[in-house]
């Protein structure tokens, strides 16, 4: 049986903004286990990267505030520590990757300064010593004459280099825990391949545990092994990998799933769409937060939200409606 | 309109070079080479999809054939007019008839103008309307786009992203035109609101008889919207086929690589399927590789191909592909 790494309960991260407070994350919980693979699906704006941001401790505050929830890591509340204490664990012990390789990366300083710190600074390895261990990791993640690229700013890399130079900071103090944002986005398709290829190998080869937060279902489908689906800061679906795709089961992951259109379809149908937006929520809700786009929103639906209950042994979803028969679950 | 064998637009031998210059007298000293000899056509009422990685010179070639940029040399054939030589008012009169939708829609909407001025604009610099039948087109084609009409006196700031890309869509329509340059029209909405988009494309196509160029990088939606799709690769064609032939049975290394790039929304046949994982990255188009530009990546590459310039061939009827060694595949 492996261990539980991470273990987050009822979280709950708000922000307040001149139009109200939003609520962003509404009471999650999620278990991470050693050398497990999680995704975490979402269109912008359902909280993917707020709760995540919230384990480490990285919501700007104000706005944001981390309201209510436990995150336990190897036993101890990440929420309830000093500022001093989650730096310790942020960087060397759970790292991230974030979405654009350009903005994280500082560009007047050099990839082997920016490199080298995190060695330093968490490892206490002597300024030689990391930058010997820099070059180890710039070849580990495939970048051609490490040793000279070590000298060149950011602006010289290509963006699918510079994501790979994220990943060999990130990796840079051996994490037990990688968080990855939507790593793959801002890349070219070919690109994406080689970068998802890469997270996969070292994951093998370092045996770490991953979360990565993606919109994009396909991506997730070739990585994960557990997904989790997010809609309007709550979880709605969770399932492992192989059953969320084979049968998904809350209204919302149907539709999404249904209006993506795939490179191995044969006829030519019309997209499946989810009329209407995503929402943003000023209070916390008495109705199920997708009831306004949902197909098959019943009178219950509007009544109450849902919570994500069980439906088969590791497959939960918050849905008050069996789509299968339209009628009620329970 | 008579014309043979239904081509609406004919592109010959299109040339987009781009200058580099420096030093004080601001000298020369080299060229972009954006768009480097394209050759084909578009018939009245097809969807021809362009693909390719960032930089490969898609929206450039979609810019050069409306005439945003003046082509280095080359033809542009619409309707068997010819644009490059048009100056003045007669290129004016010409650009009713072909229109384009933007990527952002963030960027693309001016944030002083109402929605109404937006769209009216076009009718109004054509000078083909009076104030009050703006006002009723303007109406008349929010209502095309699934729009509230009352909308018009609204500001873009109030509106979502892809409420955003309607209005684009909306104002390419207001002058009726035959040909519309799609670039990358959904790579900046979430993936729920893609299929709204996409879908309205298709009906509008229906029902006005629009020719497309549909610009994009997302392999799956250009497989979905297309009936002929091209490849580009650093400012040069690779292949073009039609949907079905290209998908099923690429010729062109390139093609195959970024087919097996794209992610499936499905863990099981994701794991079954051959990913060709390409090397490197894309050359510069300031000094493109000799020969078959893909040659520094192809993984068939022998030692002509640093040479001889691969000609773009029609190898079966209506399948067009620059490889010296595309039989191969056959």
């Amino acid at each position: 049986m492996p261990d539980i790494m991470l273990d987050v309960q009822g979280l709950e991260t708000q922000f307040k903004t001149p139009d109200g407070i939003v609520y962003a994350v509404n009471g999650v919980s999620f278990k991470l286990d050693e050398r497990e693979t999680l995704g975490v699906v979402g269109e912008s704006g359902c909280g993917k990267s707020v709760t995540m941001l919230s384990v480490l401790g990285l919501i700007p505050s104000p706005p944001g505030k981390v309201a209510d929830g436990k995150a336990f890591f190897f036993g101890e509340d990440l929420l309830k520590m000093t500022t001093e204490e989650i730096r310790h664990v942020r960087g060397a012990q759970i790292s991230m990757v974030f979405q654009d390789p350009m903005t994280s990366l500082n560009p007047v300083l050099t990839i082997g300064r920016q490199l080298t710190e995190p060695l330093i600074l968490h490892l206490g390895m002597s300024k030689k010593q990391a930058e010997t261990r820099a070059v180890e990791l710039l070849e580990m993640v495939g970048i051609p004459s490490a040793k000279e690229r070590l000298k060149d700013y950011p602006h010289q890399y290509s963006g699918g280099m510079r994501q790979r130079v994220m990943i060999a900071m990130a990796l840079s103090c051996n994490p037990q825990i990688l968080i990855a944002d939507e790593p793959t986005t801002a890349l070219d398709v070919t690109i994406q391949a080689q970068i998802v290829d890469l997270v996969k190998r070292l994951r093998d080869e370092l045996g770490m545990a991953i979360i990565w937060i993606t919109h994009d279902l396909g991506v997730v489908a070739g990585i994960a092994q557990r997904v989790i689906v997010m809609y309007g800061g709550y979880f709605i679906e969770e399932a492992p990998v192989k059953e969320l795709y084979a049968y998904p089961t809350h209204p919302y992951t149907i539709s999404l799933l249904g209006s993506l259109p795939r490179v191995d379809e044969n006829e030519h149908q019309r997209l499946c769409t989810i009329e209407g937006l995503p929402p943003v929520l000023y209070s916390k809700p008495n109705a199920c937060p997708f009831a306004p786009r949902c197909k098959w929103a019943i009178e219950q639906c509007w009544n109450e939200n849902p919570k994500l209950e069980q439906v088969s042994s590791d497959h939960r979803v918050a849905c008050w409606v069996d789509t299968k028969t339209r009628g009620s679950r329970s | 309109m008579s014309l043979e064998n239904n081509v609406l637009l004919r592109v010959e031998d299109l040339v987009m070079h781009f200058p580099i210059y420096r030093g004080v007298i601001r000298r020369q000293v080299g060229a972009v080479h954006a768009v480097d000899g394209i050759s084909f056509s578009v018939k009245c009422g097809e969807t021809l999809g362009l693909v390719g990685e960032s930089g490969c010179g898609k929206t450039t070639t979609g810019r050069a054939i409306l005439q945003l940029y003046k082509p280095t040399s080359g033809r542009v054939y619409y309707e068997d007019i010819d644009l490059v030589s048009l100056k003045g008012e007669e290129l004016r009169r010409m650009r009713r008839k072909m229109q384009m939708i933007f990527q952002d829609p963030y960027a693309s909407l001016n944030p002083r103008m109402t929605v109404g001025e937006i769209i009216g604009e076009p009718l109004m610099v054509h000078n083909v309307a009076t104030v009050k039948e703006i006002q009723e087109r303007v109406e008349h084609l929010l209502n095309l786009v699934k729009l509230n009409p009352s909308f018009a006196s609204r500001y873009p700031h109030e509106f979502s992203g892809g409420q955003r890309q309607r209005i684009g869509v909306a104002r390419s329509l207001a002058l009726q035109p035959s040909f519309i340059v799609c670039d990358e029209p959904i790579s900046a909405l979430d993936v729920s609101i893609q299929a709204q988009v996409v879908n309205l494309l298709e009906e509008l196509q229906e029902q006005f008889n629009l020719t497309y160029l549909f610009i994009a990088h997302d392999l799956s939606m250009v497989r979905h919207i297309s009936d002929r799709v091209v490849v580009m690769y650093l400012g040069v064609f690779v292949e073009l086929a039609d949907r079905d032939e290209l998908y099923h049975a690429p010729l062109h290394p390139y093609t195959q690589a970024l087919l097996s790039a794209v992610p499936v929304p499905d863990p099981v046949i994701d794991s079954k399927r051959k990913r060709i994982i390409l090397q490197g990255d894309v050359p510069s188009p300031v000094n493109p590789p000799s020969g078959c530009r893909f040659h520094t990546r192809c993984s068939i590459a022998e030692a002509n191909c640093a040479q001889v310039i691969p000609e773009f061939r029609e190898i079966e009827s209506g399948h067009f592909v620059a490889c010296h060694f595309a039989e191969r595949f056959m």
